[in-house]
């Protein structure tokens, strides 16, 4: 059996699906039977959905504007 | 992507439209400074329609375009007296902040209790108490979708290092984000 250190140190993995089949079902094991580890791994695995669904805002017009008309500038002198 | 290789303005004009917000986040991650963010915006665009012949194309355009912008933002770190062989070459430990602090259920759904700009402040607030190197392997990873090993080849760091470093970003963001969202529990003497 797991500690709750071994544990954590193996959870990115676990939470990305990057271990091989024995290795998961160890960290399995671990939660299943520790139900600290089980809520670190569920809020964690909740905070890393958060953020890979954050959509990223929208750039301010002014400031994509700027961007185009730099590239514009980019391409024209290429061209010459 | 073909099209924009062999010079056509158009298309690289698209790939732009497409990729700016997500680099322009990454920029203000990295550097915490919305002036540094908006030049590395233009700089990254501007050096990667520059050197696109160099591009070969092993790996994603979007990959490569964050790696410019890495770069451009370190840069500016640098110029901010941040000096990056500080804090890229730091060792890789497990420490004592990989054992989280509060254990806590959280609510279901926590994010309808906000609105959609609380929700993102409170995220955004959370990232950027990240000390930097944590910061920028959880951008890359977590916000951007890079893997380990593009984030490794773009921070010039070892796979563990990534690892590890990404580990006490998710443990650390997991106890910010806990503060909001755990479960209330019922005050005991409501009763009374």
């Amino acid at each position: 059996m797991l500690t709750c250190k071994q544990f954590l140190a193996e959870l990115s993995d676990f939470l990305d699906e990057s271990l091989g089949a024995e290795e998961r079902k160890k960290l399995e094991d671990h939660i299943n039977a520790c139900p600290n580890c089980w809520v670190i791994a569920d809020t964690t695995r909740k905070t890393v959905q958060f953020y890979k669904c954050h959509e990223p805002v929208s750039i301010p017009s002014d400031l994509r504007s700027r961007l185009m008309k730099a590239l514009e500038r980019k391409m024209a002198s290429k061209r010459v | 992507m073909a099209q924009a290789r062999q010079g056509d303005a158009e298309a690289f004009t698209e790939l732009t439209e497409r990729y700016q917000r997500n680099i322009f986040r990454l920029a203000q991650n990295i550097t915490q400074n919305r002036e540094d963010a908006e030049d590395v915006l233009q700089e990254t665009f501007l050096k990667a329609y520059q050197h696109l012949p160099e591009f070969e194309g092993h790996s994603k355009f979007y990959t490569w375009i964050v790696r410019i912008a890495v770069n451009e933002s370190l840069m500016k770190l640098r110029k901010r007296k941040w000096d990056k062989t500080v804090w890229l070459d730091e060792p890789v430990t497990v420490g004592e902040d990989t054992v989280a602090r509060e254990i806590a259920v959280w609510e279901d759904n926590p994010e309808q209790r906000y609105s959609q700009e609380e929700l993102r402040e409170i995220l955004d607030k959370a990232v950027n108490g990240l000390a930097p190197p944590y910061r920028t392997v959880f951008a890359l990873r977590d916000m951007e979708g890079l893997s380990t090993e593009e984030t490794a080849e773009a921070l010039d760091l070892s796979i563990p290092a990534v690892k590890s470093r990404l580990l006490r970003a998710r443990l650390q963001l997991r106890d910010k984000l806990t503060a909001f969202f755990k479960k209330k529990v019922e005050d005991p003497f409501a009763y009374l």
